[in-house]
């Protein structure tokens, strides 16, 4: 697939679980004990053998900047093509994006210099391991002038109210588009992830921006959908949609099934990302650890259940921690009990502390403080 | 310059496809991590690696450098073989014949300074620090040594110092031992010193061209100022089964004063593109040391556990070493044991054993199942014995 550009959306959806994104990107949200949002689909382009890769941004992507370095994690340090991050571009008349029109606008140099035929476009709101290429060349054959990834089942309202979600014909033509209805249900509802060719997409922007539009979702999808020729392609593989604090933590939790873990982490495709070079994880010997994930460099004297702990978080002697998600660094002091929290990156949970959210709920804790 | 030619013959069926700086060490690393590390920690950024025996995997792991930061435009690390020249195609014959073959690759960069590092010890230590000591004492060698207990004293090359750390004497493995402080076979030379011994040592046809048994003797007698330098860490020689295992067992032990976890001094390796490790519902993990793509259900006490090992439910492994990619099936034993890259235990089969459950002592040791090496349900493998084939 060397005539394919991927273009991955770092901010997207950003107030979707605005206390996560209150200091990043959507893209670098920390998931799965030692990856960033951004990871997936990064890792599912260089898998399907896209090289040429840009990243769009907007704001708070100092963190993005600090993880994805030259690219060279996802082999994307090269000469030919490789990772380009697209922060806004400031000129005479430019401003902060306000939707993926505008961000494409903003990113209309670099996708008109690519040498590529297609563009595969990607959110990070989508954990999933996906394999594009099935995807570009059913894009090919049917000759649809935008190819939207979707899946049809049952979703929760709180999904939908976060999804475009489409009705189709037998053929997988889409028909209606609605965005963000409060329904749930069974329904088809796409993956944020899209096909076009490279002239598609330019000839769609620039007629829109002449337009005054902004919505890729509202003014293309919606607005279109009569007149161009927009097909779903129908995903059957493993995947989890981040919209909610709550759908975090569920998203994470879901990956201590093997089964689960085993969709998303596979071998011959592997989810690339940054190394920090902690040491192995250390289980002390009164620690008791069952059904989590733990990442190197974590130091584990006390109790963990159902629980995801990235780098280099420490579990004193006597704490209890259960159902939580514990960001990098995450300190939790002796015989503290904690249960349906999520703490952000170098938290302190000081000794003797009990704190308990609830599943639809859980207890967020910003980085860097001290409880 | 690094050595890492020797084929590590005491540790048997673990080196039989793989040199032994490459038999991978501490849940997460090679031996070899552990120098390199400390290169670039200490800011040396020119490393030459001095290969012979079975490199393919040392070769690809070492790759370009970049690691441990060894990828330079200038300098970075390099992987030296023996290599046939106009004179004609030889081996290395010795370690002081080794560095001699690479003068040229040394004389690209100038240097003031060489050191000189095994590729087989376990150890943190910033190398500015012995030469500095070097430099002061205007020597043309600096030997590091560790002072050891007396008893021990026998089994290394001791070296016996006057007041003002001169090197005076030095004996191999010595009955009586007239001194405690062991070489580490850490030394930093004076290149046009070193080099002079070199071409020296290499035209006397009867040298068998060693640092330990030519060059530090020649120098010696020669009058050249040698010194020792004492270095007050942990050190560990991981040369036989036995140390290989202790060395592993040390870390976990908070009495040994190694600390992987300094963020100051952190120990690189080439890392597997692995997801977190999974410890399961029935899982039981105390006192051990896991890293990423493990699948652990089973009960791990007291162990090293490297990248992508399967453990499954009911599965024991107590006081031992599991490499890289091996798999224990249900109800499988395995105690005090060192177990190979990719090595499949097959369910309720039993390796090693406790000491405690020996009557006869002398028949316990750790045993060692090799790399690639399925062992049937059921079978056993009594402790002190190495496995090299399928069972």
């Amino acid at each position: 697939m060397g005539n394919v550009l991927g273009l991955v959306f770092a901010n997207m959806h950003d107030m979707t679980v605005g206390d996560l994104t209150k200091n990043r990107t959507m893209g670098s949200i920390l998931f799965g004990g030692r990856y960033r949002l951004i990871d997936f689909p990064l890792s599912n382009m260089v898998n399907s053998g896209i090289t040429n890769v840009g990243v769009i941004t907007k704001s708070n992507y100092q963190s993005l900047l600090d993880h994805l370095g030259s690219g060279r994690e996802w082999d994307l340090a090269r000469k030919k093509g490789g990772l380009f991050i697209l922060p806004p571009f400031g000129h005479v008349g430019s401003r902060l994006y306000r939707g993926r029109i505008e961000a494409l606008y903003g990113a209309m140099s670099f996708i008109k210099n690519a040498l590529a035929d297609y563009v595969v476009l990607s959110d990070c709101d989508i954990v999933t391991n996906m394999d594009f290429k099935p995807i570009v060349a059913k894009h090919v054959e049917t000759g649809a002038d935008i190819t939207v990834v979707a899946h049809t089942g049952v979703f929760r309202r709180d999904e939908i109210n976060e999804s475009t979600v489409l009705s189709t014909d037998a053929d997988g033509r889409v028909r209606s588009v609605l965005i963000q209805p409060d329904i749930g249900g069974t329904c088809t509802a796409s993956l944020n992830i899209f096909v076009m060719s490279k002239k598609f997409l330019i000839d769609m922007v620039q007629d829109a921006m002449a337009r005054g539009n902004v919505s890729f979702e509202t003014d293309v999808l919606q607005a279109k959908c009569g007149q161009i020729n927009i097909m779903a392609y129908e995903y059957e593989g493993y995947f989890s949609k981040i919209c909610s604090i709550a759908s975090y933590l569920k998203a994470n939790q879901d990956l201590l099934d093997p089964a689960n873990a085993k969709e998303l982490f596979k071998p011959k495709r592997a989810i690339y990302t940054k190394v920090r070079d902690n040491a192995p994880a250390k289980y002390d010997l009164d620690s008791k650890v069952t059904n989590s994930l733990i990442a190197d460099g974590c130091i584990i004297e006390g109790e963990v259940e159902n629980s995801i702990l990235f780098r280099g978080v420490k579990v004193a002697k006597g704490a209890k921690v259960k159902n939580c998600i514990l960001m990098q660094g995450t300190v939790v002091g002796a015989t503290s009990d904690i249960n349906y929290l999520i703490t952000d990156k170098n938290v302190k949970i000081n000794d003797n502390h009990i704190l308990n959210g609830a599943p639809s709920y859980p207890m967020y804790v910003g980085k860097g403080a001290s409880v | 310059m690094l050595l890492a030619g020797g084929q590590g013959s005491r540790l048997y069926a673990l080196t039989q496809t793989v040199a032994k700086p490459a038999v991978p060490f501490g849940a997460k690393y090679r031996i070899i991590d552990f120098p390199l590390s400390n290169c670039i920690n200490s800011g040396i950024d020119t490393v030459g690696v001095l290969t012979q025996y079975q490199p393919l995997v040392l070769n690809e792991y070492i790759g370009n450098g970049q690691p441990w930061d060894l990828d330079r435009i200038h300098g970075g690390v390099h992987v030296l073989p023996p290599y046939e020249k106009a004179s004609g195609a030889s081996w290395y014959s010795g370690t002081a014949n080794a560095i001699y073959q690479n003068i040229n690759f040394i004389e690209r960069y100038d240097p003031e300074y060489v050191v000189v590092l095994s590729g087989d010890h376990i150890y943190k230590m910033d190398y500015n620090k012995m030469l500095a000591f070097h430099k002061s004492k205007d020597a043309a060698a600096t030997i590091a040594v560790l002072d050891v207990p007396k008893e021990e004293a026998s089994r290394f090359g001791i070296m016996i110092t006057d007041a003002e750390d001169n090197i005076i004497d030095f004996e191999e493995k010595p009955k009586n031992p007239r001194s405690t402080l062991a070489s580490m076979g850490i030394y930093i030379f004076t290149w046009s010193k070193l080099k002079a011994y070199l071409i020296a040592n290499e035209n006397d046809k009867e040298a068998s061209k060693d640092f330990g048994k030519n060059i530090i003797p020649d120098m010696r007698e020669a009058g050249e100022k040698l010194v020792a330098w004492r270095f007050d860490g942990y050190w560990k020689d991981v040369g036989t089964i036995d140390s290989l295992w202790e060395a592993n067992m040390d870390l976990i032990n908070p009495n040994i004063p190694i600390d992987l976890y300094d963020p100051a001094w952190k120990i690189y390796s080439r890392n597997p593109v692995m997801p977190p490790q999974y410890i399961g519902k029935s899982a039981s993990v105390q006192n051990s040391m896991i890293t990423e793509g493990c699948y652990i259900d089973g009960s791990v006490e007291f162990s090293m556990i490297s990248d992508g090992v399967t453990v499954e439910e009911g599965a024991e492994i107590l006081d031992s070493i599991l490499m890289p990619g091996c798999v224990v099936k249900k109800g499988a034993k395995v105690e005090y044991a060192i177990v190979g890259e990719n090595s499949v235990i097959g369910e309720g089969a039993q390796i090693g054993a406790r000491p405690e459950n020996i009557v006869d002592k002398d028949t316990w040791g750790v045993a060692v199942v090799g790399h690639n090496i399925n062992i049937s349900a059921g079978a056993v493998v009594a402790p002190k014995t190495i496995v090299s084939e399928d069972m």
